[in-house]
């Protein structure tokens, strides 16, 4: 099958690649591009571990081409620190809202996308927002409690 | 990194450093079973069985093998044949034999130059099937009639009559039932059922296996227990264990479901037969919940007496279980001794049958069978409870297990917190709350008896002083941050100054997996006899360094200091110290331990939930949530109440929406997340905990194990506090919302 070549822009950086008109965003960030922080859950659009941000809006990447990421920008998980945490990765490891860790960059991409439209969200705007990003180890308890000192932080509340 | 206590005279136990893997996790870097990948690799798919039972007639695979860059193709012909016992049930699950037993079911693999073409010539791989007749129900499994899965499974205990597919009968018990039924003011008996779930966890299965043509091999998984993948993954392809090297990633999840094996032998097989070439296998979703652990269905016969006064007189329960098509599967050996577990009840009879149906092979999942039996026998407590006008806490009080009571199976507890967790949940705030109008509350308790098992830990000083710690038990929720902790306590040196590995098949002796609630226990106990032997080794040094007898050494603060007066003047000798010169007073120090931990201490557990049930649509809504379970002590809090929130949701997930949904046809029909709906965010209110710390004398710093009791209670307490705000008694899980508006009319007559 003929690939498809593909550029585009992700964490700030050009990356090109050659894309099986099959392959979804996800596989190729993580097979072709070894950004391997962004997780395969379920592959249907029902887990969120794989979120990602393309042109400013947050995506499942496992619903997304490969082929799709042409001329866009593609945040991912690897692209979120700085030379510092972000607040919510920092709030993230001192709630420990996190236990296997698998479903977390999912869910720190998903809650700095909330972040960016809505710096004041209440405890139930989190969780709708985050509702499409399961987490089976926590309960969501210290996830929530995590968004909201770091909405506070950003705020500069804190 | 304040304690939240100071009573225990401990400087780290009881703080809430940030874990040392947090920053690996946060940033995308920690490697989980996916995650890995080797020069050369290939990548496998498998050929899965749409049938609930049906014979293989014919399996072509020669259109697979045709298609370019295909590599390998296995089917059950390639794995060596005369296994018995478990282990053919291990090999029969990882590919099917004659017969296909369940949907999902392996037929077979292969491997190609990439995941796309591997799925391209699984469907190319052609499977002829002669279909059979199927049973998905336990109670279906063994009607009269119900066609027969495997000839030959019962053993010895199952009595004359039953249906073949029974495989085991268990009955204990103690005291005279008969009278202790009498002495009961009102006596009640209900059936209970439970649909099996899935443990849920949300990295699929995944491995990279590479074995050469002399079988030798390694292998990188995401599992709970790596020796157990290398013993398992030998007896199946019939190669020695220490042939295979076994490399645990970070795990995403597993809540007992990766305590087995699935796809691993399937890699191996693979890329032996590719040359040798690296083969990477991780599932999709749909293979995760078609074909891997669920945990039992249960239909469950409960009978108590009780007095006015809400003295419970005697107890029955007869339990069947299905764990699937393999034998040994169900919990029934777990079910029944939690069944009453929390009790203490002068007349008892237990009896279990386990029941082989057209489903996957069950695997473990949190505290196995304890939910189950949890749901019906709490049940009917708060039934009669509810008869008699008592209040729940109270009658579980009254009465409950407490120190030195003989265990309804048994052995007698030494130190349990039973009577502790059901103090604080009735003198907390949530308990107190008025309740509205199509609300209820419930409560219930809860038990697991937490496990030891072997274990293997060794510990090395550092030049610098500081000490590596090398556990044989994957860091699931925190576990490397709780060891650490113990072991900086014990060496007195700060916890930033000791780093705890998960480490490979190779480095250490034989570890059970991180399953039981065992990791901080046994782990932590034998990291801390470890540092135990390193520390007398230090003490050896210093002593040597003075010219003075060790016995006259004692370490604390992290230095050697002279005993006493007599001991002689010098200035204490910091692991600093000793670590920078040990090259030159007697080689590296270190310290191992090896055990089958004992001193294992019961976990109990109360909670209590507020519900509110929609009564238009049935759908229940849960208020606020309270977890009250005894922790001996939360090495670290927040991955303590972590384990306690985790647990509670799997619980409510388990009680309103999970359930495994099979068509007459004997297919699963829901295997994808978005209709297998586990808990999400906007389900959830916060989940409200209060760690009880009854320290078990048999840890050296007081520590239980906290991972499974939680997950027990949600399913009665939910039960319960529906059927107040309803007045509806459901007696079947889930309490989805057209089951909970067809009791409320049915309630309302
Ligand atoms: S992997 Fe994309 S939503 Fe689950
Ligand atoms: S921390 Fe394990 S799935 Fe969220």
């Amino acid at each position: 099958m003929t690939k498809i070549h593909v550029t585009t822009t992700v964490n700030g950086d050009p990356a090109e690649f050659l894309a099986d008109p099959r392959e979804t965003l996800l596989d190729a960030l993580r097979d072709q591009l070894g950004l391997t922080g962004t997780k395969e859950g379920c592959g249907t659009g029902d887990c969120g571990a794989c979120s990602v941000i393309v042109d400013g809006v947050l995506v499942c990447s496992c619903l997304m081409l490969a082929a799709e990421a042409e001329g866009k920008t593609v945040e991912t998980i690897e692209g979120m620190a700085g030379e510092e945490l972000h607040p919510l990765q920092r709030q993230f490891i001192e709630h420990a809202a996190l236990q296997c860790g698998f479903c977390t960059p999912g869910i720190l991409v998903a809650a700095k996308a909330l972040l960016e439209r809505n710096p004041d969200p209440t405890d139930t705007e989190i969780r709708y927002w985050l509702a499409g990003n399961l987490c089976r180890c926590t309960g969501y308890d210290k996830i929530i409690r995590a968004v909201q000192d770091a909405a506070a932080e950003m705020r500069g509340a804190a | 990194m304040a304690k939240d206590e100071l009573k225990s005279g401990y400087k780290l136990i009881g703080t809430r450093p940030n874990r040392p893997d947090g920053l690996d996790k946060v940033t995308g870097r920690a490697r989980y079973g996916a995650d890995f990948s080797l020069p050369g690799m290939l990548h496998a798919a498998v050929v899965r069985s749409p049938h609930a039972h049906a014979r293989i007639k014919n399996i072509d695979v020669s259109k697979a093998l045709a298609l370019d860059g295909v590599k390998a193709v296995v089917t059950r012909a390639d794995l060596p044949t005369g296994l018995s016992g478990e282990d053919l049930n291990l090999q029969d699950n990882t590919l099917a034999g004659d017969r296909v037993l369940y949907d999902g079911h392996a037929v077979a693999a292969v491997a190609a130059t990439s995941a796309l073409l591997a799925k391209d010539a699984a469907r190319l791989i052609a499977v002829e099937y002669e279909i059979l007749p199927h049973v998905t129900d336990v109670d279906a499994a063994m009607a009269p009639g119900a066609p027969v899965i495997r000839e030959g499974v019962a053993d010895y205990s199952v009595p004359e009559g039953m249906h073949p597919n029974v495989a085991r009968y268990m009955a204990f018990g103690h005291g005279d039932l008969e009278a202790g039924l009498a002495a009961a003011d009102i006596v009640r008996e209900h059936t209970y059922k439970t649909e099996a779930t899935h443990q849920g966890y949300i990295e699929p299965h995944a491995c990279v296996g590479q074995m050469g043509e002399d079988g030798r091999g390694e292998m990188w998984v995401c599992t709970q227990g790596h020796w157990y993948i290398r013993r398992m993954c030998a007896a199946v392809l019939g190669i020695e264990a220490a042939n295979l090297r076994v490399t645990p990633s970070e795990i995403g999840g597993g809540f007992g479901g990766k305590t087995t094996i699935f796809i691993e032998p399937l890699a191996l097989a693979l890329s032996k037969k590719a040359g040798g070439r690296p083969v990477k296998l991780v599932m999709t979703r749909s293979e995760v919940l078609r074909a891997t652990g669920p945990t039992a269905s249960a239909s469950m016969d409960v009978k108590l007496g009780m007095k006015r006064d809400g003295t419970i007189t005697a107890g029955q329960v007869f339990f069947r279980m299905q764990g699937g098509a393999f034998v040994g599967m169900s919990p029934i050996g777990e079910a029944l001794p939690c069944a009453f577990a929390c009790y203490d009840i002068p007349a008892l009879k237990h009896e279990a049958v386990e029941v082989i149906a057209n489903r996957p092979k069950a695997a473990a999942y949190r505290a196995p069978g304890s939910p189950m039996a949890a749901f019906a026998v709490e049940s009917l407590v708060d039934e009669m409870c509810r008869e008699l006008g008592l209040d729940p806490i109270e009658v579980r009080l009254k009465n409950g297990a407490k120190n030195g009571s003989r265990s309804s199976y048994g052995p007698d507890y030494t130190v349990i917190g039973l009577q502790e967790t059901l103090e604080a949940a009735k003198a907390h705030p949530n308990y107190k709350v008025p309740l509205g109008p199509n609300q209820g509350r419930g409560v219930a308790s809860g038990f697991w008896f937490n496990h030891g098992g072997e274990t293997s830990v060794s510990l090395a000083v550092g030049e610098d002083g500081t000490a590596t710690v090398s556990i044989g038990t994957p860091d699931i929720g925190g576990s490397r941050a709780s060891i650490g902790l113990m072991v900086a306590e014990f060496l007195g040196i700060p916890y930033e100054n000791v780093r705890v590995s998960v480490v490979e098949t190779g480095a250490l002796g034989v570890n059970e997996p991180t399953h039981g609630s065992r990791a901080t226990f046994a782990s932590g106990k034998a990291a801390v006899e470890a540092a135990r032997q390193a520390v007398a080794e230090m003490c050896r040094r210093a002593a040597a360094d003075w010219g003075i007898d060790p016995d006259a050494v004692e370490w604390k603060d992290g230095a050697a200091h002279p005993a006493g007066p007599n001991a002689g003047k010098f200035p204490p000798m910091s692991i600093g110290e000793i670590g920078a010169k040990m090259g030159s007073t007697g080689g590296p120090i270190s310290g191992h331990h090896e055990v089958t931990a004992e001193g294992v201490g019961a976990s109990f557990g109360t909670h209590v939930v507020d519900v509110e049930v929609d009564p238009e649509t049935g759908r229940t809504t849960v208020l606020r949530y309270l977890v009250v379970q005894d922790a001996g002590t939360a090495i670290h809090p927040a991955y303590v109440e972590g384990q306690y929130q985790g647990g509670a949701v799997q619980g409510i997930g388990w009680a309103l929406n999970e359930e495994y949904v099979y068509g007459a046809d004997g297919r699963l029909q829901n295997p994808v997340f978005l209709d297998y709906r586990v808990p999400v965010a906007s389900d959830l209110p916060m989940i409200d905990t209060v760690i009880v710390e009854v320290p078990n004398p048999g840890h050296p710093y007081g520590v239980r194990g906290v991972g499974e009791t939680g997950i027990t209670p949600p399913l009665p307490a939910i039960a319960a506090a529906v059927a107040g705000a309803t007045g509806a008694r459901i007696r079947s899980l889930p309490l989805s919302p057209p089951k909970v508006l067809a009791a409320i009319k049915a309630a309302k007559g």
